[in-house]
């Protein structure tokens, strides 16, 4: 491996070809040279005729020249390492120098040139000499010439332009001074291969082309030029190019794509005539324009179209010129929200324009289309102030930030979400970042507010991929599962497969892999999606539910049988039995006459409590193992026959037969974890054992039940019932005799309680736990339900925090669903105080006109445009301000009650279109 | 009969005082409420809807509708809408900073919006009453209304780490929006002499009807014959003399145009230029010491005279330079605030802009005259008086365009607003209109409210990293 300096000597050799080349092809004197008055704009004049003469081919042919003999100097291998250097005072940009081995510091109050050695930056020159500090020495923006090692300019904070020659003898390099920006300009920029034009952006709003022969400026552009038109521009006062370079150009029109030729072409005559106008001097009545022109942040030439260039404002809008052309861009489009801080060309790619604005966004554009088009866009999270494609890279760039974020980061444009690296030297915010190569992806030079300078080898940076955590799990509405996990975990448990997804069918989703991108693979991961069963209703029964369940506005008796009702009839039976019991634990037993509460159940016999248990037992045996919604719907038929049973012992003992011989295999119910926990369920809200659900097998379950089934004060008989089946149950050894047995057993005892009348607040922490097993189930509609209905009886066992957190995930659920009737319903009558606010949020309803479909925005029912009122009820002629209902075939409508009303009169509209509406 | 049975039941009926919504400007010379065109009454509906009164400010500032649509956009937003502040604390900030300057019209109005979002009525008894974390933001309250470039990340720091009694990042700037909004806002208060609102102390009174309608007939003609009859005859003597002024001023905005390119002055000429201006606006005040309006009840509590913008001028501090072109609005403080306090950047940028680039082509009698010139030496006027520096900006220009008695107006009103007066108010630019008076209020608002938001958030940008 040979030594930086040799070999990048020889690539000079080689890259200086071109532009020798190039040089001669322009018979202008050098920079040296006098300008003589006759021919004022010869030098410039000259290079563009030269160019024109075999344009497009020679511009465009020296160009790919170059750029194949520096790609012939990317062979040499630039060596070092990450290091930094402290400066005397913060910087605001850097520069770094063609042959790879210096880099130009500026600031407000440094100038330096610093030398890149294998080990530690040197520094070389300070060209900040004189006693005086002076702000034209005060640097905003520096920019090294790519082409002469020895010319430099820099942009100053009161809005001079100095550039600098390196080859002067003595100790002051200061070459030219342009005062005639009137504000600070903020961007310099040299042509990449021409090699006396540079280009300045200030924030008076103007852009000004300086040829370096001259003393002024050649041209001048405005941001504003495009809506001033030809002739403001002349009186705004501007230098004009001279016509007869604009004939010139006139012809050399064919060589460019953008903007309609026609168009230009007349702009031009237009140009031409008004030059004949004397011109104004910028004085007070040159209009308003003055005061509104928008700060230019950056300008930047093209790379490889010659005449071109972008630049970017402070009000979001990005401009492209022809430098020919100063009397209007080639093209603008709005690209950011805020400021457009920076832009870069991409160093290959023709038409690839990246902006960076304050709004925290990169966005790459195509500029080749007849409309600029967003490629790619990045998120960042603070403002983006420079932005550097990365050599050699073609979707990499370089972004820093000008507030809160220090970092330098490296973005793959089509990974945007993460940066592909991350430089974290600096301790204040970057100011300025070069790639020290133009062929070279691994050195990147920064300048920052803390006043260092750091090189940055790419092998060093810090990874974000490798942090990020490429696992992900989320539920889908109806059930669907999907998770993403790093591929390799996937593999290695893809051997489970098949004894989780029973009947449910995993989908593989799998990213191919870019060889070329340097961290694919690092943070890349498979996509599982598992579906529930086509057919399987999934969660039907939550909106269902949702839809018919009673809340408030009648007595609790009467909610509690509503819902109790309404879960039995969508087949939820432990839920039905739930509201049934909660009837009885808080209903003062006074109002509840025992045929009522046989009623309730759907049977009128003289004996209500067994009867409950045969429903309850029948319903959930079917439920428990059952997936489908055939098992189900089989459960339901069989609790059908079960209800019109009159007898408790029959009823179990056809439950023991009908298990038994049931199409479900017996097997399958055992071997089931689902089934299994759900027993579980069962067992534990109705016994009020919170501290069951660890156990999961059911050899465990039964000795508990014995327990509970002891525990209560309840009378001998209705002990020895709750047992026999239980017995019963065990001998049969199948795990759905469970059920039949817990609700038994809670029958009877509530049954005792209601018979010795204790105080619902007895059932306080019973209910408690309900609640909570509910929501651990998942059920957490039960839980908000039951909340709500119960109110003021239960709200002061639950603790404040999980009330909120139940409100807030039922109120998620319920939107998903769409169901925002519901969902409403539920805020306001929480007693939650977050939960309630929610209904105070963003109350703000916006409407469009609907004649011009422009948002009517000051007032909210007459149109500012065209002065209409937005929907006038046909029936009175009034704005309706509220709910506003319309025929789908006329268009016409009004107050829902005046139209009702109007539609039982007639059937014909009320605006008299002849349309036959219809109400329904 | 009806004031009869009123009087028989006891109610004291309050009769208005003032006249109008300004006392600086003639009542006939304000938009009448009903004769406001289009745009004008969606705005005032806006207002109405948002604050539930149509206050004399509003009233004022409609000479500029479209700064007074996003000036109350964003007034709405701090006050009323999603932010990290309750909202009681909210109004009591705006109490806090407009009492700073004895603002008692702005305190009133907030006193009660604070009661109404269910404010303790204690904590308006002075701020040793209010929670400790309220009580630790005086001090940013105080410095920043009259020393803002003393504003350290000591400061900052100081806040966000009390334990129990932390500012959020976010709060904190909330609270320093909340803070300079009011601050600027008292500026405005006192540079257009409002009135009080009639519903609150001295916006009425409840002298009987048979006195008072004596009473304040003679008061109040009396004083519009006093106050108008000697501005219309020294009108009359120095007409030409006025015309004279804005001839002058016209002929020196266009000589500073011509002359701008031809005569560069060195660096260190212009360098000392700002110097000399920025200390020569120390001791730009007003000979008339004249007495201060009493303070309300509240204010008075949140007083402390000890520390004003006047003590620190007599002792000749030096004002360290802050370069804009290291720390600026558009570039650093709109992000900072946008980042913690989401969307509020935008409001205020929006509202900067608009204040800056506010023009009508007019001056005086005078129609399509560019009047950036003059805008910008204003705005960078004040700026300069609180230390910050635009490179690019030549500050010779202000002494040519600004007249003393105009610099004295300005200096009050931005630094001491509590001192301004009536007299102060007619002797500048005699020959303007009052909308253009107007005008140059919201320029001195608008100014002041981005130095203090500069030192402010450039502190806290210093504690951030």
């Amino acid at each position: 491996m040979g030594k930086t300096r040799t070999t990048s000597g020889e690539g000079r050799e080689r890259q200086r070809l071109p532009a020798r080349r190039f040089r001669t092809t322009s018979p202008a004197a050098l920079r040296a040279d006098s300008v003589d008055g006759g021919s004022l704009l010869a030098p410039l004049l000259g290079l563009t005729d030269q160019a024109f003469s075999d344009c497009p081919d020679l511009a465009d042919g020296a160009m790919e020249k170059m750029s194949r003999v520096t790609t012939a100097l990317g062979g040499s291998v630039l060596t070092g390492r990450t290091m930094h250097c402290h400066l005397d005072a913060p910087a605001n940009a850097i520069s770094v120098c063609r042959d790879a081995a210096q880099v130009v510091v500026a600031g407000r109050s440094i100038f330096k040139i610093y030398a890149i050695e294998e080990e530690q930056f040197v520094e070389k020159l300070n060209l900040r000499v004189g006693r005086k500090p002076s702000l034209n020495l005060s640097c905003a923006d520096v920019v090294w010439h790519q082409m002469d090692e020895n010319l430099l300019a820099t942009a100053a904070t009161n809005g001079v332009v100095v550039t600098w020659n390196l080859g002067r003898p003595s100790r002051n390099k200061q070459d030219q001074l342009f005062t005639e920006h009137k504000r600070t300009v903020n961007k310099v920029c040299f042509h990449p291969t021409e090699a006396h034009v540079l280009l300045s952006g200030s924030q008076d709003g103007f852009m000004k082309c300086f040829d370096l022969r001259r003393k002024d400026s050649v041209s001048t552009f405005s941001g504003e030029a495009t809506e001033a038109g030809p002739r403001e521009w002349a009186m705004a006062g501007w230098v004009p190019v001279l016509p007869v370079l604009s004939c010139r150009i006139l012809r050399l029109h064919h060589s460019f794509a953008h903007g309609p030729m026609q168009d230009a072409e007349s702009t031009a005559n237009d140009a031409r005539e008004s030059w004949g106008c004397p011109l104004y001097p910028l004085g007070l009545c040159s209009g308003p324009q003055a005061g509104q022109s928008e700060s230019v942040r950056d300008v930047q030439f093209s790379i490889r179209d010659y005449f071109t260039f972008a630049s970017t404002f402070e009000n979001g809008n990005v401009q492209l010129w022809d430098i020919r052309r100063p009397d209007r861009c080639e093209r603008m489009f709005t690209a950011h929200n805020g400021p457009v801080f920076c832009c870069d060309w991409h160093p290959e790619d023709r038409g690839w324009l990246a902006t960076g604005g304050r709004d925290k966004m990169v966005k790459v554009w195509d500029m080749t289309t007849h409309r600029a088009k967003e490629m790619h866009c990045v998120q960042t999270i603070a403002s983006v102030a420079r932005v550097k494609w990365r050599p050699e890279c073609r979707h990499h760039l370089a972004t820093c930030s000008m507030m809160v974020d220090h970092n330098i980061y490296v973005w793959d444009v089509r990974r945007p979400f993460v940066p592909a690296a991350m430089f974290e030297e600096h301790r204040d915010v970057t100011t300025g970042i070069a790639w020290r190569h133009p062929h070279d992806p691994s050195f990147l030079l920064s300048g920052s507010k803390d006043s260092s300078l750091c090189q940055h080898l790419f092998r060093d940076a810090s990874q974000p991929v490798e942090r990020a955590n490429p696992e992900g799990l989320c539920y889908g509405l109806f059930g669907d599962l999907a998770f993403a996990a790093k591929e390799s975990l996937v593999a290695a448990e893809s051997g489970r497969k098949p004894y989780t997804g029973d009947r449910r069918h995993p989908i593989f989703f799998k990213r191919k892999l870019d060889p070329a991108e340097p961290f694919a693979g690092l943070a890349s991961s498979a996509l599982s999606v598992f579906e529930t069963e086509p057919g399987g209703g999934g969660m039907r029964w939550f909106v269902d539910t949702a839809e018919r369940y009673a809340l408030a506005g009648r007595p609790l008796a009467e909610l509690c049988d509503h819902n109790a009702k309404v879960a039995r009839e969508l087949g939820r039976n432990q839920v039905a039995q739930t509201w049934t019991m909660l009837r009885i634990i808080y209903c003062s037993p006074g109002l509840v006459p025992t045929a009522n509460l046989n009623h309730s159940v759907g049977k009128g016999g003289s004996c209500g409590l067994p009867l409950m248990n045969s429903f309850n037992l029948k319903d959930m045996a079917p439920g428990l193992g059952s997936e489908t919604r055939l098992d189900r719907s089989k459960g339901d038929a069989r609790s059908d026959t079960v209800l019109l049973d009159s007898s408790a012992t029959l009823i179990t003992n056809e439950d023991n037969e009908e298990t038994e011989g049931s199409d479900v295999p017996a097997d399958y119910l055992l071997g089931d974890v689902e089934g299994e926990e759900d027993e579980l369920y069962l067992l534990d809200p109705e016994h009020a054992h919170p501290e069951d659900p660890e156990c999961v097998l059911p050899q465990e379950a039964f000795p508990l039940r014995h327990e509970i089934v002891d525990t209560p004060p309840g009378p001998e008989h209705l002990q020895d019932k709750a047992d026999s089946p239980h017995v019963s149950g065990s001998e049969a050894d199948v795990a759905s005799l469970a059920p039949v047995d817990s609700s038994f057993s809670l029958l009877s005892v509530s049954h005792a309680l209601y018979d010795s009348r204790l105080p619902p607040d007895f059932f306080g922490v019973l209910v408690r736990d309900m609640l909570h097993f509910y929501a651990e189930q998942g059920d957490v509609q039960m839980a908000v339900s039951v909340l709500i209905v119960l109110g003021e009886r239960v709200r002061k066992d639950i603790d404040e925090q999980t009330q909120e957190h139940w409100y807030t995930s039922y109120i998620d659920l319920l939107q998903r669903f769409r169901l925002w009737n519901v969902s409403n319903e539920v805020v306001k009558l929480s007693t939650s105080r977050a939960v309630s606010c929610l209904n105070q949020a963003s109350t703000t309803l916006h409407v469009n006109c609907s004649h011009c479909k422009r948002p009517m925005s000051s007032r909210g029912w007459v149109c500012d445009r065209c002065h209409r009122c937005a929907s006038m009820c046909a029936v009175c002629h009034h704005v309706v301000k509220g709910l506003f209902v319309w025929c789908q075939g006329c268009s016409h409508g009004g107050h829902l009650q005046h139209i009702m009303k109007w539609l039982e009169g007639s059937s014909h509209c009320p605006a008299g279109c002849g349309h036959l509406c219809e109400y329904s | 009969g009806g004031r009869d049975q009123d009087e028989e039941l006891g109610i004291r009926i309050p009769r208005p005082l003032g006249q109008g919504p300004s006392r600086f400007i003639p009542e006939k010379e304000i938009l009448q409420v009903g004769s406001e065109d289009a745009q004008m009454h969606a705005l005032f509906a806006d207002s109405f809807a948002a604050l539930g009164r149509l206050d004399n400010i509003t009233l004022v500032m409609v000479f500029h509708p479209q700064y007074l649509e996003s000036f109350l956009k964003t007034q709405h937003y701090l006050l009323q809408m999603d932010g990290p502040l309750p909202l009681h604390y909210r109004h009591y900030i705006g109490i806090m900073a407009a009492a700073r300057h004895q603002c008692s019209y702005l305190v009133n109005l907030h006193v009660n919006d604070f009661l109404h979002v269910g404010g303790d009525p204690k904590w308006l008894n002075g701020l040793e009453n209010a929670p400790q974390k309220l009580q630790n933001l005086g001090e940013l309250n105080k410095v920043l209304a009259h020393r803002p470039w003393l504003i350290t990340k000591e400061h900052i720091e100081g806040l966000l780490k009390a334990e129990e009694h932390s500012w959020s990042l976010a709060e904190l700037v909330h609270a320093v929006v909340l803070l300079t909004h009011y601050h600027s806002l008292a500026s405005f208060t006192f540079g257009c002499g409002i009135s009080p609102e009639i519903h609150c102390d001295g916006g009425h009174t409840f002298r009987p009807p048979s006195v008072s309608n004596y009473c304040i007939c003679d008061i109040t003609n009396g004083n519009h014959s006093v106050d108008e009859m000697p501005v219309n005859s020294a009108e009359n003597v120095s007409v030409s003399d006025s015309f004279f002024e804005v001839e002058a001023l016209m002929e020196k905005m266009r000589q500073l145009q011509e002359c701008r390119d031809e005569e560069e002055a060195s660096q260190e000429e212009m360098a000392s230029r700002f110097e000399i201006e920025k200390r020569e606006s120390m001791f730009v005040f007003s000979s008339d010491d004249e007495e201060v309006t009493p303070a309300r009840a509240v204010s008075r509590h949140f007083e402390d005279t000890s520390y004003g913008y006047k003590d620190f001028s007599r002792h000749g501090m030096h004002v360290p330079t802050f370069r804009v072109q290291d720390y600026c609005w558009e570039d650093h403080g709109y992000s900072l605030v946008n980042r913690l306090y989401p969307d509020v950047g935008q409001l205020i940028d929006e509202k900067f802009h608009i204040a800056y680039n506010l023009t009508y082509n007019t001056m005086a009698m005078h129609k399509d005259v560019d009047t950036s010139m003059l805008r910008r030496a204003i705005w960078n006027y004040i700026h300069c008086m609180f230390g910050i520096r635009y490179d690019d900006y030549d500050y010779g220009e202000i002494n040519q365009l600004l007249d003393r008695s105009f610099k004295v107006y300005i200096k009050t009103v931005v630094c001491t607003p509590e001192k301004v007066t009536k007299r102060m108010y007619d002797s500048f630019w005699r020959q303007f209109k009052h909308s253009e008076k107007v005008h140059v209020n919201l320029l001195l608002i608008e100014a002041r409210m981005q130095a203090e938001l500069l030192y402010a958030l450039r502190a806290i940008t210093r504690y951030m990293t």
